[in-house]
């Protein structure tokens, strides 16, 4: 028999879910489950409708990385027009993509995750949140926001809109990039710059703080998985995928993103609307693998930007390559904001950027499409199939943050058994474990194609049921 | 339309409080069966959000730790359409414990993408995703999970709603321009501001 803790939902992340634990009679944690909620079905009520609609439609996903789901759908439409997208779209397509990157890394970095970082995992819960900390650290705080308005707005320059700009279209982009507006760009670039130098100097040594955290946070064996291009630099919208064990060992190097079915496998748990990617060859559970930015920089040679190879290296001079520890994904997201600024840069000083060719226009040509990019948290496919008249018969999408699945729950059963024990739990412990998936970022309004939140309610049973302890968070 | 002002809550609470009784206004923001780009959208407001801390409390939301929707709210930020049983318990006790309810965009006006389910019904959209052949344990998971309605609705279909704020999702000015009108006292005008789909 074993005791029940639920902690419901976790806050302070992208969607909704909850966490059970399983304690022993000796107050050990036995099991922990990630348990995320909701589903709305995307990939069954698409079917019959065009597939222009798919980037647009499929946006809707998610509210937070957007860009994401009109990549990854423009591409795989691409795919079913058969076209070349013009050199200059897919410049413009990547700007976005990155500026995304940025929005979303630093909406985890400062307005989730830094409340637990600056104000400590045991702080006052009723501070511990975006508005304790513009009172505590009102220079932080505002960066946060400063850095996150940055890639809203370049998305808003190039797409008229912040959320759910309808400029990504198959074949390329349906608008050319004003000069006024790449002006206004890199007037930006300066200060957004200033914001992640400043935090790169001062995140890094609060990590002494954390070590507990380092050791526990899901800190294991696995393999990485992305793109990867010919380069060996940082990838976010084309190339091969790359697998890497957990010795940094490359066990395949160059992966058809299309052939995604003979490598990928998803396994259905029961207690969870999220289904479990896992590499295929390695077989389930062994295939687990982790996604996301502390994966591909394990898989880079190096970023491929002066700034962000300094920091990079600073990183890897500190924590050698791969990196194990789920809590370094704070880490990495900064060192990927730092490139993503720095390749938007050099992306709008192409001397192409301001083309006017940006789209190519076409009439279906094949029945099946596959569109593959990396998403602010990891990689993410898109997969559609029509009929003669353009209409989608299938459509199968395995999203970012449900690649690190397994790597979640093993992650929140390592820190439990660290932290949670004993016959009375306090609120630091089980912030603790909510803070491992705030590490992982998971999207899961993406991920289940859903989102909801309702109260913490945590009952500890004895094995004949009663009720030993009882609190609500509030 | 003129409503009256924010006051503090008028319900006395059960036990006296140890703090002194905030005077400004309590502010929540949920979200339901949406894709949080409402939500993102809130906070698109940018550097205004430290204006908006001096002037509400936000008591409850995703972006901070309360975990029981509280008492006494002056305003809620509802994004998202009604698309499980967890949501309609939810939008019921959050009616019963608020002053004015906002359903801040289309899914929560008109149940928009969320309501797209509707024409294929629950089974064949669990059939669809859990169990494909390919797939490693095929089955409709259910332990510990709230059931799936059969179909997803908008937020007036099952509680008072009074005020109404297409926009898919509206944008943050026009969330700014909401929020500023209600914290003073007024129903503000949005003929001007946004409309479905925008
Ligand atoms: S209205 Fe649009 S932005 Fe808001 S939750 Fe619905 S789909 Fe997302």
């Amino acid at each position: 028999m074993t005791r029940r803790i639920e902690i419901n939902p976790v806050t302070r992340i992208e969607g909704h879910a909850m966490i059970s634990l399983h304690l022993d009679d000796a107050g050990l944690v036995q099991q922990a489950h990630l348990h995320v909620n909701q589903l709305r079905g995307f990939e069954q009520f698409c079917v019959g409708r065009p597939f222009y609609e798919m980037p647009a439609l499929m946006a809707r996903i998610c509210g937070i990385c957007p860009v994401s789901h009109l990549v990854a759908a423009s591409k795989a439409c691409d795919e079913l027009l058969a076209v070349q997208v013009p050199p200059t779209a897919t410049k413009l397509r990547r700007i976005m993509n990155l500026a995304q990157i940025i929005q979303s890394h630093a909406l985890n970095f400062f307005h989730l995750s830094a409340p637990d970082l600056l104000l400590g995992m045991d702080s006052d819960p009723t501070q511990r949140n975006l508005f304790g900390l513009l009172q505590s650290h009102p220079e932080r705080a505002r960066d946060g926001i400063r850095l996150r308005q940055f890639g809203q707005q370049i998305i808003e320059q190039l797409g008229g809109k912040r959320i759910h700009p309808g400029w990504i279209v198959p074949g390329g982009v349906n608008e050319p990039l004003s000069k006024a507006h790449r002006e206004q760009m890199l007037g930006m670039i300066p200060a957004a710059l200033a914001i992640i130098e400043r935090t790169l100097t001062w995140f890094p040594p609060l990590l002494d703080q954390f070590r507990a955290e380092i050791q526990t946070f899901g800190n294991f064996p696995s393999l990485f998985v992305g793109l990867a291009n010919h380069q060996g630099t940082l990838e976010h919208y084309d190339g091969g995928i790359r697998v890497m064990d957990s010795a940094g060992n490359s066990i395949a190097q160059w992966l058809e993103p299309n052939h995604y079915a003979d490598y990928i496998g998803e396994a259905v748990e029961p207690d969870s609307y999220l289904k479990s990617p896992y590499y295929k060859p390695l077989g389930y559970p062994d295939g687990m693998y982790r996604v996301g930015p502390l994966a591909r920089l394990n898989l880079v040679d190096r970023c491929g930007t002066p700034r962000a190879d300094a920091a990079l290296t600073a990183f890897n001079a500190r924590y050698p390559r791969p990196v194990l520890s789920s809590f370094l994904y704070h880490y990495a997201r900064l060192i990927e904001i730092m490139y993503g600024i720095e390749q938007i840069e050099l992306l709008l000083n192409d001397p192409d950027i301001l083309s006017e060719h940006v789209r190519a226009f076409a009439e279906p040509n094949r029945s099946e499409g596959i569109g593959v990019s990396e998403a602010p948290r990891g990689t993410l496919i898109h997969h559609y199939r029509i009929d003669g008249q353009g209409l989608v018969t299938y459509a199968n999408m395995i999203i970012a943050s449900g690649n690190n699945n397994l790597a979640m729950n093993r992650g929140i059963l390592q820190a439990a058994r660290h932290f949670v024990h004993g016959t009375e739990i306090k609120e630091g412990m089980l912030n603790r474990v909510e803070a491992v998936i705030r590490a992982f970022d998971p999207c899961l309004s993406c991920s289940t194609h859903a989102a909801g939140a309702m109260p913490l309610h945590i009952c500890l049973h004895a094995p004949d049921g009663r009720l030993l302890h009882e609190l609500w968070r509030e | 339309m003129t409503i009256a002002p924010m006051a503090q809550p008028t319900e006395p609470t059960s036990a006296p409080s140890p703090t002194p009784v905030s005077r400004k206004p309590r502010l929540a923001t949920i979200w339901l069966d949406g894709c949080s780009g409402c939500h993102m959208s809130f906070l698109d407001q940018d550097e205004l959000l430290i204006t908006l801390a001096a002037r509400a409390d936000l008591v409850y939301s995703p972006i901070v730790d309360t975990k029981a929707f509280p008492e006494n709210v002056d305003i809620t930020l509802v994004e998202g359409a009604i698309g499980n049983a967890e949501d309609l318990a939810k939008i019921l006790h959050i009616r019963r414990n608020t002053r004015l309810l906002v359903s801040l965009g289309d899914c929560a006006v008109t149940g928009n993408v969320s309501a797209m389910r509707n024409s294929f019904g629950v089974i064949p959209i669990l059939e669809r995703v859990y169990h494909e052949p390919a797939l490693l344990h095929p089955a409709t998971p259910q332990t510990d999970l709230p059931a799936l309605r059969e179909r997803v609705c908008p937020l007036h279909e099952v509680v008072h709603v009074d005020l109404f704020v297409p926009g898919c999702p509206p944008n943050a000015a026009t969330i700014a321009y909401c929020l500023d009108a209600l914290l003073e006292g007024r129903m503000p005008d949005l003929s001007q501001h946004t409309r479905f789909g925008k």
